[in-house]
Protein backbone atom coordinates (compact mmCIF):
# COMPACT_ATOMS: atom_id res chain seq x y z
CA UNK A 1 0.00 0.00 0.00
CA UNK A 2 1.36 3.96 -0.69
CA UNK A 3 1.01 5.35 2.61
CA UNK A 4 1.33 8.84 0.85
CA UNK A 5 -1.53 7.73 -1.45
CA UNK A 6 -3.82 6.17 1.25
CA UNK A 7 -3.99 9.96 3.33
CA UNK A 8 -4.37 11.61 0.64
CA UNK A 9 -7.67 9.84 -0.04
CA UNK A 10 -8.52 10.32 3.73
CA UNK A 11 -7.62 13.93 3.56
CA UNK A 12 -9.18 14.88 0.49
CA UNK A 13 -12.43 12.63 1.24
CA UNK A 14 -13.08 14.60 4.45
CA UNK A 15 -13.78 17.43 2.41
CA UNK A 16 -15.41 15.84 -0.55
CA UNK A 17 -18.22 14.51 1.88
CA UNK A 18 -18.92 17.38 3.64
CA UNK A 19 -18.46 19.78 0.84
CA UNK A 20 -21.09 17.82 -0.63
CA UNK A 21 -23.53 17.71 2.80
CA UNK A 22 -23.09 21.13 2.62
CA UNK A 23 -24.01 21.70 -1.04
CA UNK A 24 -27.91 19.98 0.07
CA UNK A 25 -28.39 23.23 1.77
CA UNK A 26 -27.96 25.13 -1.20
CA UNK A 27 -31.81 26.76 -1.45
CA UNK A 28 -32.60 25.18 1.93
CA UNK A 29 -30.97 26.79 4.12
CA UNK A 30 -32.94 28.06 7.31
CA UNK A 31 -32.30 31.82 6.48
CA UNK A 32 -31.02 33.70 3.23
CA UNK A 33 -27.16 34.34 5.03
CA UNK A 34 -26.60 31.22 6.18
CA UNK A 35 -27.97 29.31 2.97
CA UNK A 36 -24.74 31.50 1.24
CA UNK A 37 -22.63 31.08 4.32
CA UNK A 38 -23.07 27.38 4.20
CA UNK A 39 -22.59 26.80 0.07
CA UNK A 40 -19.39 29.48 0.89
CA UNK A 41 -17.82 26.62 2.94
CA UNK A 42 -19.12 23.71 0.68
CA UNK A 43 -16.88 25.65 -2.27
CA UNK A 44 -14.07 26.07 -0.03
CA UNK A 45 -14.29 22.52 0.56
CA UNK A 46 -14.80 21.06 -2.87
CA UNK A 47 -12.16 22.85 -3.76
CA UNK A 48 -9.61 21.99 -1.15
CA UNK A 49 -10.80 18.09 -2.48
CA UNK A 50 -9.70 18.68 -5.98
CA UNK A 51 -6.45 19.94 -4.86
CA UNK A 52 -6.00 16.80 -2.58
CA UNK A 53 -7.26 14.56 -4.79
CA UNK A 54 -5.56 15.95 -8.20
CA UNK A 55 -2.63 15.57 -6.14
CA UNK A 56 -3.85 11.17 -4.85
CA UNK A 57 -3.88 10.49 -8.87
CA UNK A 58 -0.73 11.97 -9.46
CA UNK A 59 1.10 10.08 -6.45
CA UNK A 60 -1.06 6.72 -7.92
CA UNK A 61 0.45 7.36 -10.89
CA UNK A 62 -2.50 5.37 -12.27
CA UNK A 63 -3.63 8.01 -14.57
CA UNK A 64 -6.50 8.57 -12.36
CA UNK A 65 -7.47 12.30 -12.08
CA UNK A 66 -9.27 14.12 -9.18
CA UNK A 67 -12.61 13.70 -10.93
CA UNK A 68 -12.25 10.06 -11.73
CA UNK A 69 -11.61 9.43 -7.70
CA UNK A 70 -14.28 11.40 -6.93
CA UNK A 71 -16.99 10.40 -9.30
CA UNK A 72 -15.90 6.63 -9.85
CA UNK A 73 -14.74 4.84 -6.73
CA UNK A 74 -17.01 2.55 -4.51
CA UNK A 75 -18.88 3.44 -1.28
CA UNK A 76 -15.97 0.78 0.50
CA UNK A 77 -12.82 2.87 -1.54
CA UNK A 78 -13.82 6.20 0.15
CA UNK A 79 -11.47 6.81 3.72
CA UNK A 80 -13.79 9.93 4.99
CA UNK A 81 -14.61 10.32 8.72
CA UNK A 82 -17.85 8.81 9.32
CA UNK A 83 -18.67 12.57 10.86
CA UNK A 84 -18.89 14.12 7.86
CA UNK A 85 -21.38 12.02 6.10
CA UNK A 86 -24.31 12.51 8.75
CA UNK A 87 -26.84 13.92 7.91
CA UNK A 88 -27.41 17.99 7.84
CA UNK A 89 -30.47 17.01 10.29
CA UNK A 90 -31.60 20.35 11.98
CA UNK A 91 -29.33 23.66 12.32
CA UNK A 92 -27.69 22.57 14.80
CA UNK A 93 -26.99 19.32 14.19
CA UNK A 94 -25.18 21.04 10.46
CA UNK A 95 -23.38 23.40 13.02
CA UNK A 96 -22.39 21.03 15.83
CA UNK A 97 -21.16 18.63 13.10
CA UNK A 98 -19.31 21.88 11.04
CA UNK A 99 -17.93 23.36 14.58
CA UNK A 100 -15.98 19.36 15.24
CA UNK A 101 -14.87 18.93 12.47
CA UNK A 102 -13.72 22.77 11.45
CA UNK A 103 -11.96 22.52 14.67
CA UNK A 104 -9.80 19.53 13.97
CA UNK A 105 -9.24 20.60 10.18
CA UNK A 106 -7.72 24.09 11.52
CA UNK A 107 -5.58 22.31 14.04
CA UNK A 108 -4.48 19.71 11.22
CA UNK A 109 -3.56 22.22 8.90
CA UNK A 110 -1.76 24.41 11.29
CA UNK A 111 0.62 21.70 11.38
CA UNK A 112 0.44 20.38 8.05
CA UNK A 113 2.00 24.35 6.30
CA UNK A 114 5.04 22.17 7.95
CA UNK A 115 5.13 19.75 6.20
CA UNK A 116 8.49 17.92 4.17
CA UNK A 117 6.15 17.36 1.34
CA UNK A 118 5.50 20.67 -0.72
CA UNK A 119 2.57 19.56 -2.20
CA UNK A 120 0.68 18.96 0.82
CA UNK A 121 2.26 22.52 2.97
CA UNK A 122 0.93 24.57 -0.38
CA UNK A 123 -2.72 22.65 -0.29
CA UNK A 124 -2.66 23.51 3.64
CA UNK A 125 -1.25 26.98 3.90
CA UNK A 126 -3.60 27.98 0.95
CA UNK A 127 -6.85 25.91 2.96
CA UNK A 128 -5.70 27.26 6.75
CA UNK A 129 -6.78 30.98 5.90
CA UNK A 130 -10.39 29.65 4.81
CA UNK A 131 -10.40 26.99 7.56
CA UNK A 132 -10.27 30.11 9.95
CA UNK A 133 -13.03 31.81 8.64
CA UNK A 134 -15.26 28.32 8.80
CA UNK A 135 -14.27 27.61 12.08
CA UNK A 136 -14.51 31.36 13.84
CA UNK A 137 -18.14 31.24 12.18
CA UNK A 138 -19.07 27.46 13.64
CA UNK A 139 -17.68 28.67 16.89
CA UNK A 140 -19.43 31.61 17.24
CA UNK A 141 -23.22 29.64 16.29
CA UNK A 142 -22.88 27.07 18.68
CA UNK A 143 -22.50 29.61 21.69
CA UNK A 144 -25.35 31.50 20.45
CA UNK A 145 -27.50 28.31 19.91
CA UNK A 146 -26.18 26.72 23.42
CA UNK A 147 -26.41 30.25 25.00
CA UNK A 148 -29.67 31.24 23.45
CA UNK A 149 -33.13 29.88 24.35
CA UNK A 150 -34.22 26.70 25.89
CA UNK A 151 -35.18 25.15 22.95
CA UNK A 152 -32.23 25.91 20.52
CA UNK A 153 -29.71 25.46 23.86
CA UNK A 154 -32.08 21.50 24.24
CA UNK A 155 -31.27 21.09 20.66
CA UNK A 156 -27.66 21.32 19.75
CA UNK A 157 -27.15 19.90 22.56
CA UNK A 158 -29.10 17.01 21.37
CA UNK A 159 -26.83 17.12 18.42
CA UNK A 160 -23.57 17.02 20.46
CA UNK A 161 -24.77 14.03 22.31
CA UNK A 162 -25.67 12.39 19.07
CA UNK A 163 -21.71 13.38 17.12
CA UNK A 164 -19.55 12.74 19.67
CA UNK A 165 -19.38 9.38 19.13
CA UNK A 166 -17.59 10.15 15.95
CA UNK A 167 -15.17 12.57 17.30
CA UNK A 168 -12.44 9.73 18.18
CA UNK A 169 -12.12 9.05 14.73
CA UNK A 170 -10.51 12.56 14.09
CA UNK A 171 -7.43 11.26 15.39
CA UNK A 172 -7.54 7.83 14.35
CA UNK A 173 -4.00 6.19 12.95
CA UNK A 174 -2.63 3.69 11.82
CA UNK A 175 0.32 2.20 9.41
CA UNK A 176 -0.95 4.96 6.53
CA UNK A 177 0.20 7.96 9.40
CA UNK A 178 2.90 6.17 11.34
CA UNK A 179 4.49 5.79 8.23
CA UNK A 180 4.57 9.94 7.13
CA UNK A 181 4.95 10.51 10.39
CA UNK A 182 8.28 9.07 10.44
CA UNK A 183 9.76 10.30 7.28
CA UNK A 184 8.50 14.27 8.34
CA UNK A 185 5.19 14.47 5.98
CA UNK A 186 2.71 14.60 9.11
CA UNK A 187 4.76 16.57 11.70
CA UNK A 188 2.63 17.25 15.10
CA UNK A 189 0.53 15.34 14.26
CA UNK A 190 -0.13 13.40 18.45
CA UNK A 191 -0.29 16.87 19.88
CA UNK A 192 -3.74 17.78 17.37
CA UNK A 193 -5.97 15.49 19.71
CA UNK A 194 -5.17 17.48 23.72
CA UNK A 195 -5.62 20.68 21.79
CA UNK A 196 -8.71 20.04 20.06
CA UNK A 197 -9.95 18.95 23.29
CA UNK A 198 -9.36 21.80 25.20
CA UNK A 199 -10.08 23.93 22.73
CA UNK A 200 -13.84 22.38 22.27
CA UNK A 201 -14.04 22.15 25.68
CA UNK A 202 -13.54 26.08 26.20
CA UNK A 203 -15.92 26.75 23.61
CA UNK A 204 -18.60 24.33 24.71
CA UNK A 205 -18.74 26.02 28.41
CA UNK A 206 -19.26 29.38 27.09
CA UNK A 207 -22.26 27.43 25.39
CA UNK A 208 -23.28 26.15 28.49
CA UNK A 209 -23.25 23.12 26.61
CA UNK A 210 -22.04 19.72 28.37
CA UNK A 211 -19.98 16.72 26.77
CA UNK A 212 -22.31 13.42 27.15
CA UNK A 213 -20.38 11.29 29.83
CA UNK A 214 -20.50 8.45 28.27
CA UNK A 215 -17.63 7.38 25.40
CA UNK A 216 -19.50 4.97 23.35
CA UNK A 217 -17.46 5.56 19.78
CA UNK A 218 -17.93 4.87 16.52
CA UNK A 219 -15.13 4.29 13.97
CA UNK A 220 -14.78 2.50 10.34
CA UNK A 221 -14.82 5.63 7.55
CA UNK A 222 -10.92 5.12 7.34
CA UNK A 223 -11.10 1.63 7.24
CA UNK A 224 -13.40 1.96 4.50
CA UNK A 225 -17.03 1.09 6.84
CA UNK A 226 -18.83 3.35 6.61
CA UNK A 227 -22.46 4.25 7.91
CA UNK A 228 -25.80 3.41 5.72
CA UNK A 229 -25.60 7.34 4.62
CA UNK A 230 -22.67 7.26 2.43
CA UNK A 231 -24.17 5.12 0.07
CA UNK A 232 -26.88 7.75 -0.39
CA UNK A 233 -24.37 10.59 -0.93
CA UNK A 234 -22.69 8.42 -3.56
CA UNK A 235 -25.99 8.01 -5.37
CA UNK A 236 -26.65 11.29 -5.89
CA UNK A 237 -23.22 13.09 -6.17
CA UNK A 238 -21.62 9.68 -8.67
CA UNK A 239 -25.35 9.88 -10.56
CA UNK A 240 -24.28 11.98 -13.90
CA UNK A 241 -21.32 10.55 -14.36
CA UNK A 242 -22.52 6.86 -13.40
CA UNK A 243 -25.48 7.33 -16.02
CA UNK A 244 -23.64 9.15 -18.54
CA UNK A 245 -19.76 8.56 -18.13
CA UNK A 246 -17.48 10.50 -19.07
CA UNK A 247 -20.08 13.58 -19.90
CA UNK A 248 -18.72 17.17 -19.51
CA UNK A 249 -20.78 20.57 -19.31
CA UNK B 1 10.95 37.87 -29.51
CA UNK B 2 7.90 38.42 -27.12
CA UNK B 3 9.40 40.42 -23.87
CA UNK B 4 7.95 39.51 -20.41
CA UNK B 5 6.64 43.32 -20.02
CA UNK B 6 4.70 42.46 -23.01
CA UNK B 7 2.92 40.07 -21.77
CA UNK B 8 2.70 41.65 -18.75
CA UNK B 9 0.78 44.42 -20.54
CA UNK B 10 -1.59 42.31 -22.12
CA UNK B 11 -2.46 40.59 -18.60
CA UNK B 12 -3.71 43.82 -17.86
CA UNK B 13 -5.98 43.49 -20.69
CA UNK B 14 -7.57 39.94 -18.84
CA UNK B 15 -10.63 40.83 -16.42
CA UNK B 16 -11.75 38.61 -13.62
CA UNK B 17 -14.49 37.43 -14.49
CA UNK B 18 -16.63 37.99 -11.42
CA UNK B 19 -15.25 41.38 -10.59
CA UNK B 20 -15.03 42.54 -13.93
CA UNK B 21 -13.07 45.87 -13.25
CA UNK B 22 -10.08 44.41 -12.01
CA UNK B 23 -7.67 42.68 -14.27
CA UNK B 24 -6.05 39.46 -13.09
CA UNK B 25 -3.18 41.43 -12.73
CA UNK B 26 -4.58 43.92 -10.01
CA UNK B 27 -5.96 41.15 -7.96
CA UNK B 28 -3.22 39.68 -7.51
CA UNK B 29 -3.68 36.52 -9.22
CA UNK B 30 -0.69 36.63 -11.82
CA UNK B 31 2.23 35.41 -9.82
CA UNK B 32 5.27 35.10 -12.34
CA UNK B 33 5.92 35.56 -16.03
CA UNK B 34 8.74 33.49 -17.63
CA UNK B 35 10.20 33.30 -21.37
CA UNK B 36 11.46 29.99 -21.92
CA UNK B 37 13.05 29.53 -24.96
CA UNK B 38 10.30 30.50 -27.35
CA UNK B 39 7.84 29.62 -24.88
CA UNK B 40 5.28 31.60 -22.18
CA UNK B 41 4.97 30.39 -18.96
CA UNK B 42 2.66 31.88 -16.63
CA UNK B 43 1.84 31.17 -12.83
CA UNK B 44 -1.44 31.91 -11.82
CA UNK B 45 -2.77 31.65 -7.69
CA UNK B 46 -6.42 31.26 -6.84
CA UNK B 47 -7.47 33.79 -4.68
CA UNK B 48 -10.13 31.39 -2.46
CA UNK B 49 -9.26 27.16 -2.69
CA UNK B 50 -12.90 26.78 -4.42
CA UNK B 51 -12.93 29.76 -6.74
CA UNK B 52 -14.33 28.83 -9.52
CA UNK B 53 -13.29 31.53 -11.83
CA UNK B 54 -9.84 29.91 -12.47
CA UNK B 55 -10.32 27.74 -15.25
CA UNK B 56 -12.01 31.11 -16.98
CA UNK B 57 -8.97 32.65 -16.17
CA UNK B 58 -6.62 30.27 -17.62
CA UNK B 59 -8.82 30.10 -20.89
CA UNK B 60 -8.81 34.09 -21.19
CA UNK B 61 -5.25 34.07 -20.58
CA UNK B 62 -4.80 31.95 -23.26
CA UNK B 63 -7.32 33.87 -25.84
CA UNK B 64 -6.04 37.06 -24.76
CA UNK B 65 -2.22 36.04 -25.82
CA UNK B 66 -3.31 33.89 -28.45
CA UNK B 67 -5.32 36.81 -30.05
CA UNK B 68 -1.62 38.81 -30.04
CA UNK B 69 0.09 36.25 -32.25
CA UNK B 70 1.42 34.41 -28.84
CA UNK B 71 -0.11 31.24 -28.71
CA UNK B 72 3.21 28.56 -26.88
CA UNK B 73 1.79 29.34 -23.73
CA UNK B 74 1.63 27.10 -20.44
CA UNK B 75 -0.51 28.24 -17.54
CA UNK B 76 0.77 26.83 -14.37
CA UNK B 77 -1.81 26.60 -10.92
CA UNK B 78 0.45 27.46 -8.06
CA UNK B 79 -0.69 27.13 -4.67
CA UNK B 80 2.05 28.54 -2.35
CA UNK B 81 2.54 31.13 -1.00
CA UNK B 82 -1.18 31.36 -0.75
CA UNK B 83 -3.11 34.75 -2.24
CA UNK B 84 -3.41 37.44 0.12
CA UNK B 85 -5.30 40.70 -0.29
CA UNK B 86 -2.40 42.41 0.18
CA UNK B 87 -1.55 41.25 -3.42
CA UNK B 88 -4.34 43.39 -4.18
CA UNK B 89 -3.02 46.65 -6.03
CA UNK B 90 -3.38 49.92 -4.79
CA UNK B 91 -4.92 50.95 -8.47
CA UNK B 92 -7.35 47.72 -7.79
CA UNK B 93 -8.85 48.72 -4.42
CA UNK B 94 -9.30 51.98 -6.33
CA UNK B 95 -11.49 50.24 -8.90
CA UNK B 96 -13.62 47.82 -7.08
CA UNK B 97 -14.17 50.95 -4.71
CA UNK B 98 -15.89 52.36 -7.60
CA UNK B 99 -17.38 50.05 -9.01
CA UNK B 100 -19.72 49.77 -5.80
CA UNK B 101 -17.22 47.08 -3.43
CA UNK B 102 -15.45 48.23 -0.25
CA UNK B 103 -11.82 47.08 -0.66
CA UNK B 104 -10.37 45.30 2.16
CA UNK B 105 -9.15 46.94 5.71
CA UNK B 106 -7.02 44.70 8.38
CA UNK B 107 -9.70 42.50 10.31
CA UNK B 108 -9.10 41.48 13.83
CA UNK B 109 -7.39 38.23 14.51
CA UNK B 110 -10.17 34.90 13.18
CA UNK B 111 -9.55 33.00 16.49
CA UNK B 112 -11.24 36.33 18.31
CA UNK B 113 -14.90 35.37 18.50
CA UNK B 114 -17.69 37.78 18.48
CA UNK B 115 -14.85 40.72 17.57
CA UNK B 116 -16.57 43.97 16.51
CA UNK B 117 -16.51 43.42 12.60
CA UNK B 118 -14.13 45.67 10.65
CA UNK B 119 -15.62 49.74 10.01
CA UNK B 120 -16.39 49.73 6.46
CA UNK B 121 -16.90 52.90 4.48
CA UNK B 122 -19.81 52.42 2.37
CA UNK B 123 -18.61 52.94 -1.16
CA UNK B 124 -21.93 54.53 -2.33
CA UNK B 125 -22.00 57.24 0.43
CA UNK B 126 -19.15 56.99 1.49
CA UNK B 127 -21.18 56.88 5.42
CA UNK B 128 -19.08 55.19 8.26
CA UNK B 129 -22.04 54.11 9.67
CA UNK B 130 -22.13 50.19 8.08
CA UNK B 131 -23.32 46.87 9.45
CA UNK B 132 -22.05 43.95 8.83
CA UNK B 133 -25.24 41.44 7.46
CA UNK B 134 -22.99 38.12 7.25
CA UNK B 135 -19.53 37.03 6.52
CA UNK B 136 -19.98 35.39 3.42
CA UNK B 137 -21.12 37.02 0.50
CA UNK B 138 -22.09 36.40 -3.07
CA UNK B 139 -18.42 35.13 -3.75
CA UNK B 140 -15.90 33.27 -1.46
CA UNK B 141 -13.89 36.69 -1.36
CA UNK B 142 -16.74 38.70 -0.36
CA UNK B 143 -19.16 39.85 2.55
CA UNK B 144 -22.49 41.52 2.86
CA UNK B 145 -22.82 44.81 4.47
CA UNK B 146 -25.77 47.43 4.44
CA UNK B 147 -25.48 51.14 5.08
CA UNK B 148 -27.16 52.24 7.57
CA UNK B 149 -27.36 56.03 6.18
CA UNK B 150 -27.72 55.37 3.05
CA UNK B 151 -29.13 51.62 3.46
CA UNK B 152 -28.05 49.98 0.32
CA UNK B 153 -26.85 46.96 0.99
CA UNK B 154 -22.95 46.66 -0.60
CA UNK B 155 -20.69 43.87 -1.16
CA UNK B 156 -16.90 44.04 1.35
CA UNK B 157 -14.08 42.53 -0.65
CA UNK B 158 -12.91 40.47 3.09
CA UNK B 159 -9.33 40.49 4.61
CA UNK B 160 -7.79 37.69 3.94
CA UNK B 161 -4.28 36.68 5.24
Amino acid sequence: MNALFEYLIRLGDDSLILGHRLSELCGHGPILEEDIAMTNISLDLIGQATNILQYAGEVEGEGRNEDDLAFLRYARDYKNLLLVEQPNGDFGMTIMRQFLFDAYRKLLFDRLIYSNNEQIAAIASKALKETKYHLRHSAEWVIRLGDGTEESHNRIQESLNTLWRYTPELFYQDEVEAELKNNGVLPGLDEIQSEWESYVKQIFDEATLSIPENNWKMEGGRKGLHSEHLGYILAELQYMQRAYPGMEW
Amino acid sequence: MVKADKIWSLLEEVFDPEVPVLTVVDLGVVRDVRLIGGKVEIDITPTYTGCPAMQRIEDDIHEKLSENGISDVKVNLVLSPAWTTDWLSDNGKKKLEEYGIAPPVDEPDKSVLFADPPKIKCPKCSSDNTKLVSQFGSTACKAQYQCNSCLEPFDYFKCLK
